[in-house]
């Protein structure tokens, strides 16, 4: 049976989404939460984590009911469905890390319009049976959680010295030599950075790069 | 009266919803290569955003808050129902784009032709969603969420005309090839975040 669970598509589902094709570098999926989040590696961290639960449990629930539902009102099904998966995720959050999730603010809510959970919910839950689909979600929220956790490392190191909280760079005005860089925990430096990582990773795969 | 006037202008360019928040950036890079889509798009999202998020705040204040449902039987008072508060949104967003979209189409079919193909993809966009949840989170009042969602919505209007004005000159420079379409653009909405941070510390 192992073969059979983990065969070619299925590691496929998984595997794929991480770097080759990352949700968010790649499909241009799910910028919007990723960019706002990732000030600091444990918003990013708890965000990503997250956005694994919902897309994989979205994507198992939605390939569960695919051969029920009639075409014109899937997007209200999925909707509902996905709604319902991050009013669950808000609860945990602030039963658990009340401080956390007040810092996240409306970010765990849009999580429902995250494009990744419902690009992959319409894409390819609804045409493949749940145990791929699954697989599909996690790989894709794995993807999301890499990036994001990637972009946070930089803006948190430059911006603040720390990495999680904990102080790697020493400060100038505590004493130490670093000079933080105001720029990254602001807006724009999560643009630029994206921006980096786009181009390093087209660069490296030229069969990624846009023709005008 | 100064107070809303000073909400409309903190919506509309301090916190602008793409480029402060990063909130509508799918159909913000996406929708942004002309600027006849990309206006057709600014002008949907103001409008159901004006629609929504006080439609939302009628309901939350309505139903969903502690003690909002107390009216229909005294032992009611003290059910809070705001972990509801999202999937009520979304039903609302949704609903309320769909009306629209048969609305325009019955009412208006020039403007549909322009608006119509827009409307259903609204209803996945950030910028509506996260207009109600900041509505919720900010606990503003019904004045305040009718110019919260008009201000919000044109501030997103005029990043996504901008963008794409930009974009259509654009096509006349030299960009390296790995950064071409997407990393360039995600490169311009960084500058033009700077830019907008100019209005920070701006009181009315």
């Amino acid at each position: 049976m192992a073969a059979t669970w983990f065969g070619r598509t299925e590691r496929q589902a998984l595997l794929t989404p991480i770097v080759d094709n990352n949700p968010i570098a790649v499909q241009v999926l799910g910028i919007c939460s990723a960019l706002a989040v990732t000030t600091r590696m444990d918003k990013a961290l708890v965000m990503g984590l997250g956005v694994i639960l919902v897309t994989a449990l979205a994507n198992f629930a939605v390939s569960m009911v695919r051969n029920h539902t009639p075409g014109s009102i899937r997007i209200i099904v999925q909707l509902s469905i996905i709604a319902s998966l991050v009013i669950v995720v808000d609860q945990i959050l602030r039963a658990t890390l009340y401080e956390l999730s007040l810092e996240l603010s409306v970010y765990v809510g849009l999580i429902i319009t995250n494009c990744i959970v419902m690009g992959r919910a319409e894409g390819y839950a609804m045409n493949n049976p749940p145990w791929p689909s699954l697989l599909d979600g996690i790989g894709n929220g794995l993807g999301y959680a890499l990036l994001l956790l990637v972009v946070a490392f930089a803006r948190e190191i430059l911006g603040a010295g720390k990495v999680f909280g904990v102080t790697i760079l020493p400060l100038a005005k505590d004493g130490g030599w670093y000079e933080p860089n105001g720029l990254m925990l602001l807006a724009p430096s999560a643009l630029f950075l994206v921006a980096l990582i786009i181009w390093l990773l087209r660069t490296l795969k030229p069969s990624l790069q846009e023709k005008d | 009266m100064e107070h809303y006037l000073s909400l409309f202008v903190k919506s509309m360019f301090l916190e602008n919803m793409a480029l402060a928040f990063f909130l509508g950036m799918c159909s913000f890079l996406a929708c942004s290569k002309k600027v006849n889509t990309a206006l057709g798009l600014g002008v949907a999202v103001v409008f159901v955003q004006v629609l929504t998020v006080p439609l939302n705040n009628l309901l939350l204040k309505g139903l969903l808050v502690e003690g909002a449902l107390a009216w229909l039987h005294p032992s009611l008072a003290e059910v809070n129902l705001s972990f509801l508060a999202f999937i009520v949104f979304i039903g609302t967003i949704a609903a309320a784009t769909q009306v629209v979209e048969m609305a325009v189409d019955r009412y208006a079919p020039g403007l549909y032709t322009t608006l119509g193909v827009f409307l259903p993809l609204i209803a996945v966009n950030c910028v509506i969603l996260g207009g109600s949840l900041f509505m919720q989170e900010r606990d503003y009042t019904f004045g305040e969420s009718v110019v919260f969602g008009a201000g919000s919505g044109l501030g997103f209007a005029l990043a996504i005309v901008a963008m794409a004005g930009i974009r259509e000159k654009m096509k006349y420079s030299h960009v390296p090839d790995g950064l071409k379409g997407l990393g360039i653009t995600f490169i311009v909405a960084g500058l033009m975040s700077m830019a907008f941070m100019v209005f920070s510390g701006i009181q009315l």
